[in-house]
């Protein structure tokens, strides 16, 4: 008994040194968070008290995607508006209309034709501020894959990311009097996070962000001639040339909230406000912009940033009432366009016309006449992109 | 002893080059495209995208992560994120295995609570990791008490400890009851209680049966750990880095494989450091079974 004894004993010590160490390892992790994550939440640690807190649910990881909030965090513009913003990145399960009207974030950046889908499904939201007035959606192909336009990729092998990304890829192949059913297998082909399926030809017509996707083609070498790929490698099918284009990055916010909280309804206003300042900055300080979002945490090499952001301006410059203004018309075109395409479900996005709330100029209004006020331009008539060169790899 | 620990060294390292030979050999010999059998590839492309050099992939460690201004070196970021990753996994780890301990022993107290609990445990296990991170997140985010503040971190610890605890608990399990009747009476005509015959019998018999799953559990928290990071978006460690990484897939494909060689590195690191309690262990270690 007593042999048993000594060594249950020494056992139990033995797990709860182990398990000590174990455990210490694990706090550690809490101290390497702030290091770790510090650009993933911005401006003001030691904020004066009077700053409101707001946080913003963006929907994927830090890049230049999101320069105006990167920017406007960065540069002091919310800060101005008495507004402490934390911007939470996205990721692969965060959908942030959910994490919205959860509570879990005072505003989303989310897509139009997404949004609409959820808003019939129940989620009281409303869109204050379209932030790109372009869509930034292509398809691509190389040149020698004899596909032109939205018409020639019947037989061929479509790739799109899914998850409410691939709206506008359908809307144009429909327009084209091409259906899912005209493809390879019925469907299109899932599409990972990297462009390898299309390089190696898996795929022939890929999606692609002129911001993100079609710059990493841009980014590999050729190896039939060693060097980059260059645009003339490529046939790029732009669904807003192709009249299917649907609204991308809006600001929503809480429509209960905005009906009830008079606080919330000012904050929208604010953070509308610093954040068309954001734009404002990264349309002019391109180089800069990318350094901030580089900076808040994300890992894109140098030159694909620059381009990143130089892309996502020139999806919100010019702008045709002021940055953010929802265009009926736009507006109208992505709710039909959301009416009409017909998903491999065979279901439509949404079936009927979304409630009056879906979408209000009335706090970006507010917040382009105060900027006007101050004189600023939210037009950007004179605005000319900048010519990125991309090296390998992003760098 | 010492040629014994010299020898199991040789050997490490034979493996890990005849892998990088055997990478090598493969990338040389296959034809760029890969085998297909109709229009189904059954053995990879060997492009220098797919397949990198192994001396091209060490290279890029050394580089900077980008050309930004003070961007660390590679190999550095890459350690941090292991060694944030690592953490995350561990606390998932000890939070897994003594949930999984508590549960095993409320089973082999009450004979009502193994046939209640057991079912919700196996049960649990279906249920999709990325149905799970989300909600994790989410009710964390509704926490409120006084100072403390939910962080992200503790959501992927808890997704870790959500795989990890199921091995230990289904084998623990089986370990308390694993001492013959014989024991157990023995204990009975010693007037032993519950207690007592659990300090001194059934948790060192439980030991052997216990070894096999508490490395499961350790390899479930580093998986978990990885993917809840990218379902949930923790920012810092190896599975977010594997997400950020994708965008050089084309254009710089040694990079993408850097955070991998992070994973793998956990994954050993876990494995050795459940060793090394199994070695403090090793009086209780007789005939042990596969978990």
């Amino acid at each position: 008994m007593a042999f048993i004894a000594t060594r249950g004993a020494r056992a139990a010590a033995f797990t709860a040194a182990a398990l000590g160490a174990l455990t210490l390892t694990g706090c550690s992790s809490d101290e390497a968070e702030p290091a770790a994550t510090g650009g993933d939440a911005t401006t003001g640690a030691e904020a004066p008290a009077e700053l409101t807190p707001v946080s913003v649910q963006l929907q994927w990881l830090t890049q230049a995607q999101f320069a105006c909030y990167y920017a406007a965090a960065d540069q002091g513009y919310y800060e101005d508006e008495g507004l402490d913003v934390t911007i939470l990145p996205g990721a692969v399960d965060i959908v942030p209309i959910d994490v919205l009207t959860s509570g879990g974030a005072d505003f989303a950046i989310s897509w139009v034709p997404k949004v609409l889908g959820a808003i019939e499904q129940g989620a009281k939201v409303t869109d204050v501020a379209q932030i790109f007035e372009r869509s930034g959606t292509t398809q691509v192909a190389f040149a020698d894959s004899g596909i032109t336009s939205a018409a020639d990729l019947a037989g061929k092998a479509v790739g799109s990311w899914g998850y409410g990304n691939e709206w506008e890829l359908i809307a144009g192949m429909q327009a084209n009097g091409v259906t899912l059913a005209d493809l390879p297998g019925g469907a299109t082909v899932q599409q990972a996070f990297d462009m390898n399926a299309f390089i190696a030809g898996d795929i022939d017509a890929a999606q692609a962000m002129t911001y993100n996707e079609y710059a990493q083609v841009l980014e590999t070498v050729n190896p039939e001639t060693g060097e980059l790929y260059t645009p003339e490698d490529l046939v790029v099918i732009d669904w807003n040339e192709e009249g299917t284009a649907m609204l991308q990055d809006a600001i929503w916010a809480d429509s209960e909230r905005l009906a009830s909280d008079e606080d919330y309804a000012a904050t929208t206003t604010k953070f509308i406000k610093g954040t068309i300042e954001g734009c404002i900055y990264a349309k002019d300080n391109p180089e800069a912009a990318a350094d901030i979002v580089t900076a808040a945490g994300s890992t894109l090499g140098t030159s694909h940033q620059l381009w990143m952001t130089n892309e996502v301006n020139k999806l919100i410059f010019p702008s045709t009432a002021g940055v953010g203004h929802i265009n009926e018309d736009q507006w109208e075109q992505t709710v039909s366009l959301a009416l009409e395409t017909v998903n491999p479900e065979g279901a439509t996005i949404i079936t009927a016309d979304p409630p009056e709330t879906a979408y209000s100029n009335e706090y970006v209004d507010a917040a382009l006449e105060e900027l006007k006020a101050e004189g600023v331009d939210v037009m950007g008539e004179d605005f000319t992109p900048i010519e990125v060169t991309l090296s390998e790899g992003g760098e | 002893m010492r040629t014994a620990r010299a020898q199991a060294i040789v050997w490490g390292v034979v493996g890990v080059l005849g892998i990088a030979a055997l990478w090598e050999l493969y990338k040389a010999l296959a034809p760029e495209d890969g085998v297909t059998v109709g229009s189904v590839t059954v053995l990879p492309r060997t492009t220098d995208i797919a397949m990198p050099h192994i001396w091209d992939m060490v290279t890029r460690l050394f580089e900077p992560v980008t050309r930004a201004a003070g961007a660390d070196a590679l190999w550095w970021a890459v350690l941090q994120a292991a060694a944030f990753s690592l953490g995350i996994a561990a606390l998932g780890w000890v939070l897994g295995v003594v949930s999984g301990m508590l549960l095993a022993l409320l089973m082999q107290r009450w004979l009502t609570a193994e046939s209640a609990v057991l079912p919700w445990v196996v049960l649990s296990q279906t249920v999709p990791l990325i149905a799970i991170a989300p909600l994790v997140k989410r009710w964390g985010t509704n926490i409120h008490m006084g100072s403390f503040q939910w962080e992200n971190w503790m959501s992927v610890a808890v997704i870790a400890s959500y795989l990890a605890f199921f091995p230990v608990a289904i084998s623990a399990l089986r370990g308390l009851k694993s001492p013959p009747q014989a024991d157990t009476d023995l204990f009975h005509a010693y007037a032993a209680g519950w207690w007592t015959t659990l300090v001194r019998l059934r948790l060192p018999a439980s030991v052997p049966y216990l070894m096999p799953a508490l490395k499961l559990a350790a390899a479930n928290a580093v998986v978990g750990t990885v993917v809840a990071e990218v379902s949930i978006g923790l920012g810092g460690g190896i599975g977010r880095m594997i997400i950020e990484f994708a965008a050089t897939a084309s254009g710089d494909p040694a990079k993408t494989w850097a955070p991998i060689f992070g994973a793998v590195l956990i994954g050993l690191l876990s494995a050795g450091l459940v060793a090394l309690l199994g070695r403090g262990l090793g009086r209780f270690r007789r005939g042990e079974v596969p978990a």
